[in-house]
């Protein structure tokens, strides 16, 4: 292909210029940018509070900051990582980006939501950042009452209002997805024929839309009851603060999917691609996402095992739990035969996509500790459990959206990135994660609790060992971050299918056009069908 | 710097080496699955690595068979995990009947514990080995949680309500209290020392406190809040007779009853008008804010140590119509 | 096929660049409206789930509670905005005749039907914070029962179900005026009126809700013994 055509002809990034031309933007594309750069700066913001929580944690006192500091740190680490990073993170940027062309849309199906849903995360991002700078929010991501209702002095109510309003980006992004999956497919598109990668986003858009509310709906009650003092979460009025751990996990644990699900979704794409194969148990791994997303919302009661809830519920609650673990080793156990026989590259995608793998089976079968109703009461609210989310949050979602970047790195931009800088930062991360979060899991068995700002000294090898892997674990971070910046520039120019994907995405021009295909394409084979891509085929195994 | 690097925890009670068993359990299967999936990935990745840019591998076909062997195995282990735990949970959650009681109140940011006999501690508990324990526990402000690692127990306190929980411990020993609910500020600090006794030890160890029991307590005070001119023990003040009260089922105006148990007695103390014996007026005053969370324990105590009301058997038998209210005209 | 697609794409300036067809225009709207009153169904569900435990917890109080409120003006209430409904479904069957005129009578009349609510709401709300039924005042108290908390939780979950509820009254207010406007510049026809028929949608949708409201604060003591 004549390369210098490529980087001439109009593209999304050069159709127009100006800050105005992207500010007002309807094109899903570019918003995906804006995503891309808005989440990029709250993952820098949750990474330095890391950073200092790991470095805080180097020696048993609480001699680095205050405990009251430290509680703000841990607090705006999870409320910023969580709401500002992960729930936005794949569906937002990659979702946003490549959902329509993958079903070979022209855009999503109300383009103007879809910027409103950008600004609303930013004034929700704008609000719990005044938060921080006016003085911070100790209550935990968490929020527990009556703590965060009547006890804690700090911004408790411009964090919960930044979250509220975050939260109505991430229905809106749902909502949007959902129609857009329904009605805008391009002709010969059946369901059957999606992307992994859509189905994955669509089962997300129903947590999304059926979640969120009800965390919106919470925070007004906490909302109303810090300022109005109506009782309804306070113990001496005759509330009940237990209410709030039910209706907040109600969402919160489907949350979880929310981060995970779009992230397997870019992983059945990567797996496909870079073993040349179809996804092993297509149908399977595209009903795990939405069983996922149904049992989803049946299992919040698991977090409150040792809350005081009725010993029925947590039998009832522990049950459900692993009906939600089977989906999910299904998929785990479907990527892995993909390899079979397949013709597996070791690119930087692929290597993420190994390591999502392997790490997201470590968080999910340590999930089936914790959802064991004799072993919870002994490890929750330790550091096991700050292991396990961290396993299936850093070591799934994050692995898989660096793998996902890296893999629609020269669609989105038209360049390669490095190879051998991403192959090291891709081992550099494997690596750093495992030796930050492993400890974690023997400490918290040994019983070390979270959110402790000083510890005994017994504990204080372990936590070294976690901090020297964070330090790993950052350097790793950072990679990718100035390689990917230079590469805008230096980067090698790349072609319309690098990689020899059969996806929709890889059969328009890097960077696509603003309305994605010159011409509508019409879908006549099922979904990864490499048979019509690689060119001088040589058949093996 | 600490020198020994443990990597498990002390089993220093009855439920610690059940526990640990099914964590053996449920490591053998992980580490199963973890070497299954990685040996796997590693096998096919050299095994199957591209040769050549143009390869085009054939496409294997799903089976049926091979998706429901990998759901149903995974399945049915998840299913022995679930019931393994949830025996444990069973026991948990059930104290021996023959267990000795001590109440824990949690406070920003202390552990405040009481013993029957009088004896008062803070972010210290000395409890006597092979004996269960129940922990009788709330909060005065947010929640707490009581979390005993070497014990292998956790249970929050939550405020407005009694939780328990129980252990037994098994070994004489020193070990950690954590609190394991963020509560604010000095949640790192709300830490202490169980210190598990021989029995003897214990006794002493009791004998040397200066204290007058719980009950006693709970006596004194019933006096000094006035409470006995209303609750009179023959009946005829304008709150029932408080004899034989505990454990009873209590009928209430306005149709239900209610068992008469720790959570009742304290709720009818700080807010007397939610559950109205029937027969009677709601006008006792509250005590919210008059009395701590401690008092409230006494008194509560001192309502147990009323005994059953005379000429009646075991007052957690007495016929529902009778027990707890007695008609104001009589 | 995609040259007819883009042919089709030209025809009308109502079709917005990134559909084929009109058709497929008004159903992704009318599916995106349908999905979001699920996610406003869940909305209200949080405060309906918080309802239904404290009134469980303290029956006696919620109903003492509850017939302290002004029945009449809440029925009156009702009919206003099952009326409004009707000239609603009016408008939106004007929309799909295509008769501009009546399109904006029956909007105007709906719209007003919605004022007269909130107008209500509002004297309601005033009522009670002279009465000091309203949480929040220091002088808060509720005659005949002895349990003020569980009563303040009652006119909590009053003033947030029914200030919830008046939020979605304004928003509809907002979008009729809107929708009013864009019919006298002549924006819909029969062949479009979906934002006509979607913000019908959205509109009945906040009456349904306070169908639910009105027996659920007002009405449960009708049933105790007196």
């Amino acid at each position: 292909m004549n390369t210098a055509a490529v980087q001439e002809r109009t593209n999304y990034l050069n159709e127009s210029y100006g800050l105005k031309s992207w500010l007002l933007t309807k094109d899903h594309k570019r918003i995906a940018v804006l995503y891309f750069i808005t989440i990029s700066v709250f993952f820098a913001m949750g990474g330095v509070f890391a950073s200092l929580i790991r470095t805080e944690l180097l020696t048993p006192p609480g001699d680095l900051v205050s405990s009251e500091t430290y509680n703000k740190l841990f607090t705006m680490h999870g409320v910023i990582m969580v709401f500002f990073f992960l729930i936005p993170s794949v569906p937002a940027t990659m979702g946003n980006f490549f959902l329509p062309i993958m079903i070979g849309a022209r855009d999503l199906a109300f383009p103007r939501i879809n910027l409103l849903s950008w600004y609303l995360l930013i004034v929700g991002g704008a609000l719990a950042i005044f938060a921080m700078v006016a003085g911070g929010v100790d209550t935990g991501w968490t929020f527990y009452t009556p703590y965060s209702t009547t006890y804690s002095n700090s911004y408790v109510i411009a964090t919960a209002l930044g979250i509220f309003v975050a939260g109505f980006s991430s229905i809106l992004t749902g909502l949007n997805f959902i129609v857009t999956v329904h009605r805008m497919r391009a002709p010969g598109m059946t369901w059957f024929r999606m992307p992994l990668f859509v189905w994955a986003n669509y089962a997300t858009g129903v947590i999304q839309v059926l979640g969120t509310p009800v965390i919106a709906v919470t925070l007004v009650l906490v909302f109303c009851e810090r300022v109005f003092h109506i009782g309804i979460f306070d113990p001496a009025l005759g509330g009940d603060p237990v209410l709030f751990q039910h209706l907040f996990w109600f969402y919160s644990h489907p949350a979880v999917y929310i981060m995970v699900l779009p992230a397997m979704g870019v992983i059945s794409e990567l797996v496909s691609t870079f073993s040349r194969k179809p996804v092993f148990g297509y149908g399977f791994v595209a009903f795990s996402s939405m069983a996922i997303a149904v049992i989803g919302f049946l299992v919040w009661g698991h977090h409150l095992f040792v809350s005081g809830q009725s010993l029925y519920a947590g039998l009832v609650f522990s049950f459900l739990s692993y009906f939600v673990a089977i989906p999910s080793a299904i998929k785990v156990f479907n990527w892995t035969a993909t390899l079979y026989k397949g013709s597996i590259s070791y690119a930087t995608p692929m290597l993420y996509a190994f390591g999502f793998i392997g790490l997201f089976t470590i968080g999910g079968l340590t999930g089936l500790f914790v959802a064991s109703l004799g072993m919870d009461v002994h490890v929750t609210d330790t550091y096991f459990v700050i292991a396990h989310f961290h396993y299936v949050m850093v070591g799934g979602t994050i692995m898989a959206y660096l793998g996902g970047v890296h893999y629609w790195w020269p669609k989105m931009t038209g360049r390669m990135y490095p190879e051998g800088w991403a192959k090291l930062s891709a081992l550099i991360v494997f690596i750093g994660f495992n030796l930050t979060f492993f400890p974690q899991f023997i400490l918290g068995y040994l019983g070390m609790p979270r959110r402790y700002h000083a510890y005994p000294d017994e504990f204080q090898v372990l936590h070294v060992l976690s901090t020297a892997g964070a330090s790993v674990l950052a350097v790793g971070y950072l990679m990718p971050a100035i390689y990917l910046f230079w590469s805008l520039r230096y980067g090698e120019v790349a072609g319309a299918n690098p990689w020899g994907a059969p996806g929709l995405e890889w059969q328009t021009a890097s960077p696509p056009p603003t309305h994605n295909f010159d011409k509508i394409p019409v879908v006549t084979q099922e979904a990864y069908d490499f048979s019509k891509v690689a060119g001088e085929v040589i058949e093996v195994g | 710097m600490g020198t020994r690097l443990p990597l498990f925890p002390e089993q220093a009670s009855t439920i610690s080496a059940e526990v640990d068993h099914l964590l053996y359990f449920l490591m053998a299967v992980s580490i199963f699955f973890t070497l299954l999936i990685f040996g796997a990935i590693f096998y096919f990745a050299i095994k199957y690595r591209r040769r050549s840019e143009q390869e085009l591998p054939h496409s294997v076909h799903t089976g049926w068979t091979l998706e429901i062997v990998w759901s149903v195995i995974p399945f049915g282990l998840t299913m022995i995990m679930f019931g393994w735990g949830a025996s444990i949970f069973f026991r948990e959650s059930r104290p021996p009947d023959n267990a000795m009681q001590i109440y824990a109140v949690g406070k920003q940011w202390m552990w405040k514990l009481q013993h029957m006999e009088g004896q008062r501690e803070i972010n210290e508990l000395h409890i006597p080995i092979n004996r269960p324990v129940k922990l009788l526990m709330t909060s005065e402000d947010v929640i707490h949680s009581f979390y005993v690692p070497d014990f292998r127990t956790k249970q929050d306190v939550v405020p407005g309500r009694y939780t328990t929980t129980w252990f037994e411990a098994t070994k004489p020993g020193k070990y950690h209290l954590f609190c394991a609910e963020y509560c604010g500020t000095n949640h790192s600090g709300m830490i202490g020392w169980v210190y598990a006794m021989e029995p003897q030890k214990y006794q002493e160890w009791l004998n040397g406190g200066a204290a007058g029991s719980l009950s006693a307590a709970g006596g004194a005070l019933f006096e000094d809040l006035a409470c006995n001119n209303c609750h009179k023990p023959d009946g005829n003040g304008r709150g029932p007779s408080l004899v034989g009260v505990f454990g009873s089922t209590v009928k209430l105006a306005g149709g239900g009853t209610v068992r008469a148990d720790e959570g009742y007695i304290r709720e009818s103390i700080l807010n007397p008008a939610a559950k109205v014996v029937e027969g009677y007026m709601a006008d006792m005053p509250t005590f919210q804010g008059l009395i701590t969370e401690e008092n409230v324990v006494q008194l509560i105590e001192y309502i147990k140590s009323l005994g059953p009301r005379p000429g009646q058997g075991q007052p957690g038998q007495a016929a529902p119509a009778i027990a707890g209210s007695i008609p104001s005209n009589r | 096929m995609a040259s007819e697609v883009h042919n089709a794409h030209v025809e009308s300036l109502a079709l917005r660049e990134q559909f084929d067809t009109e058709e497929q225009q008004k159903d992704a709207s009318t599916l995106g409206m349908w999905i979001f009153l699920i996610t406003e169904i869940m909305f209200f569900g949080g405060m309906f789930a918080a309802y239904t435990i404290y009134r469980s917890a303290y029956p006696t109080v919620f109903a003492i509670a509850s017939s302290s409120l002004n029945v009449t003006v809440g029925a009156i209430n009702t009919c206003v905005l099952l009326l409004s409904s009707f000239t609603m479904v009016m408008a939106v069957r004007a929309g799909q005749l295509g008769q501009r005129k009546m399109i904006v009578f029956f909007l105007i009349l709906t719209l007003v039907f919605g004022c007269v609510f909130l107008g209500v709401k509002a004297y309601e709300w005033t009522e009670k914070y002279e009465e000091h039924h309203m949480p929040g005042q220091a002088a808060f108290h509720l005659e005949g029962t002895p349990l003020q908390g569980p009563a303040k939780i009652f006119f909590s979950l009053y003033f947030a179900m029914t200030g919830l509820h008046a939020a979605h009254m304004v928003v509809g207010v907002g979008l009729l005026s809107v929708i009013i406007f864009q019919t006298m510049k002549g924006k819909f026809s029969a062949d479009y009126y979906t934002p006509i028929d979607i913000s019908g949608l959205y509109w009945h949708f906040v009456d349904v809700v306070w169908i639910f409201l009105y027996p659920l604060l007002y009405l449960i003591d009708r049933h105790l013994p007196k």
